[in-house]
């Protein structure tokens, strides 16, 4: 059977990395800004996690470490065009960038090879019930996520910032501290969704191995339109498309059909939502 | 020039982004146990040196091809991510072409040049499609498209196109004489005159024609553009077009030169889409800015290469480089004076 209960797991498996960067996004978006730099965050946290597990022996310590790597890099999002008021899109960009070629720089500098670090002893992390615990965590983070944004005081101010920052200042909010949160509250997501990918799914670390995840979970948040539950369905749409590929490689399609399905699958998910997104708006005669 | 345009250079955020950029790689340098004067030297040496000036020229084709490609719809303020999906099907078209073109060699080359270009901007033109019609953001349609013409190409190449016999994923060698005549026993092709040609007309174009001020108006302010009668979702068509076909024309100057085929990868491996894209912004899209820029990182990708070879430091360290001018530049910093000004203004 083509739909059992192995694809179903091995898509949430594939999901994980993709919701966790995408509720980073997603918060960053109801804060008032446009993160995709997610892509490199993830990429950092990846390369932090095996560099820490491989050196101290915990995988644990990865995860942190993971974390803490990527919400220092996303450091240069928040000063970059928060207090600097840069352009978001070209430091997201940037720092996309930035990240391959440090962790490509890394890579060699500490670890000698190129391409793929892939060692026996390296510690990956453990499975309970087929799954890592970071992807029990990133079910709670969407409920939690979702609680606070719908009715916490926080999450009230952090939309407050988002939608209109000069009335939030008027009411003692500060903008800035709200902006600054969102993009390192994102930037941990990122660094946990990394050490998933590098510790969790697979146990090694791989010249850009992100491979554009960071970039479909941009798409999520827009499929989603920056709610937790709607990131994680469109982030569930994606992990099917992942698993199903997989699936039909087993079958004997060639490889880059299956690579291909999930890029193909997301773009017809957007296609489709913001059409109809925009039919229902057309009648209103709002052309932007 | 005059004095207040050389310290309003120097001031830049051009210059401060690019000193910022080399400082820091300095310090990347020390950090691995390097010298950076020695790392420096090198890279330059390497690049523009006999040995080196050739590889750097054929770079700086790929590089300034891709560079315009980017910066084209970047003078409007659209950015196109999906360089290397329109590259590839450009070169795997090119490929096609020129392996089952029933015509005289020379005339093959200029079909498959033409056949490389048509079917970037074909495919450009669909993200600008689904921006128009779909509510894509530009963006996000360019790049996810990008994706899956890289893996049907890689699949062309592995399968149905792949030389007999071999190991290697790539297609059959082109036929004799449909190849890009080069300069001298070079690496060098037309393909880099035919890239100048093109920066010649972007600048032409951006100058002195009423397109080039429509692109650089609705650059500096879409909605003030279209008011003034801009219709933007035309300009968003025509603009990836180009930039299709330029990105396209890059492909298949990669499939018309050494090693004259098809293979997989190795028009997507040295990231010239990325780096073009640096260069492009660096510059603001500016036409002789862009020129220069893509030069300046042709330089740093070549040179360090021999970087790599005299001081061990890993060749990525180029890369970082890169993006580090152009996280500062997108910060916009600049030097103390005008900075301090800004925030004057902004208060």
């Amino acid at each position: 059977m083509f739909f059992d209960s192995d694809l179903l797991m091995s898509a949430l498996r594939a999901l994980t990395p993709i919701l966790l960067a995408a509720l980073g996004g997603a918060i960053c978006e109801r804060a008032g800004v446009f993160n995709i730099g997610l892509e490199g965050m993830m990429l950092m946290g990846c390369f932090t996690a095996v560099a820490t597990s491989w050196f101290t022996g915990s995988p644990w310590l990865g995860v942190l470490a993971a974390a803490l790597a990527a919400a220092g890099y996303s450091l240069i999002l928040a000063v970059g065009a928060v207090t600097l008021r840069g352009d978001a899109v070209v430091l997201g960009v940037a720092m996309n960038l930035l990240a391959v070629g440090l962790t490509g720089f890394l890579l060699r500098t500490v670890f000698g090879v190129q391409g793929t670090f892939d060692d026996p002893s390296l510690a990956g992390l453990p499975l309970i019930g087929g799954f890592t615990p970071l992807t029990y965590l990133s079910w709670a983070a969407v409920a939690v996520a979702a609680v606070l944004l719908s009715r916490h005081v926080w999450g009230l101010r952090l939309r407050g910032v988002g939608e209109a920052p000069d009335a939030a200042a008027t009411l003692g909010v500060s903008p800035v501290r709200y902006k600054y949160g969102a993009i390192l509250v994102s930037g941990v997501l990122c660094g946990l969704a990394g050490a998933q990918l590098a510790l969790g799914n697979v146990t090694l670390f791989t010249e850009n191995m992100t491979a554009g995840r960071g970039w479909i979970a941009v798409v999520a948040v827009m499929l989603g339109r920056a709610a937790p539950v709607g990131v994680l369905l469109a982030a569930l749409l994606f992990g099917l498309a992942e698993a199903a590929g997989f699936r039909l490689q087993g079958l004997g399609l060639p490889q880059q059909a299956t690579d291909a399905a999930p890029y193909v699958v997301t773009l017809g998910a957007l296609f489709l939502t913001t059409a109809r997104r925009r039919r229902r708006i057309r009648p209103s005669g709002a052309a932007s | 020039m005059n004095p207040a345009r050389i310290t309003g250079a120097l001031r830049s955020p051009v210059t401060f982004s690019v000193l910022a950029g080399v400082l820091i790689g300095a310090l990347f340098l020390v950090g691995t146990g390097a010298d950076p004067i020695t790392a420096y030297e090198a890279v330059l040496t390497g690049a523009l040196g006999a040995d080196g000036i050739g590889s750097t020229l054929t770079t700086t084709t790929s590089v300034l091809g891709m560079a315009l490609a980017l910066a084209i719809p970047l003078r409007a303020r659209l950015i196109n991510l999906g360089g290397d999906g329109q590259m590839v099907l450009g070169g795997i078209t090119a490929a096609v072409t020129g392996l089952y073109s029933p015509l005289p060699a020379p005339l093959t080359v200029v079909l498959a040049l033409l056949a490389g270009m048509a079917a970037g901007a074909a495919y450009a033109t669909l993200a600008a499609l689904c921006e128009n019609h779909l509510g894509v953001p530009l963006l996000v349609s360019s790049l996810l498209l990008s994706y899956p013409a890289v893996s049907l190409a890689s699949y062309l190449a592995r399968y149905p196109l792949k030389e007999p016999g071999s190991s290697l994923p790539q297609t059959r060698a082109m036929p004799d004489g449909v190849e890009l005549p080069s300069f001298g026993d070079s690496t060098v092709t037309v393909g880099l005159v035919l890239v100048a040609v093109a920066a010649a007309a972007y600048c032409f174009t951006d100058r002195r024609t009423a397109v080039g001020y429509e692109i650089r108006m609705t650059g500096l302010n879409a909605r003030f553009s279209a008011y003034a009668g801009v219709e933007r979702r035309g300009l968003t068509l025509k603009l990836m077009s180009v930039s299709g076909a330029l990105a396209g024309l890059v492909g298949a100057i990669g499939v018309l030169s050494f090693p004259y085929r098809f293979v997989d990868g190795s028009l997507t491996a040295p990231g010239y889409t990325w780096t073009g894209l640096t260069a492009a912004l660096l510059a603001m899209a500016a036409p002789i800015g862009t020129v220069i820029s893509s030069f300046f990182f042709a330089v740093l990708q070549v040179g360090g290469l021999a970087m790599e070879r005299t001081t061990e430091v890993p060749r990525e360290l180029t890369q970082v480089l890169q993006a580090i001018v152009i996280v500062f530049l997108a910060a916009r910093l600049r030097f103390p004076g005008r900075w301090f000004d800004r925030r004057k203004e902004a208060v």
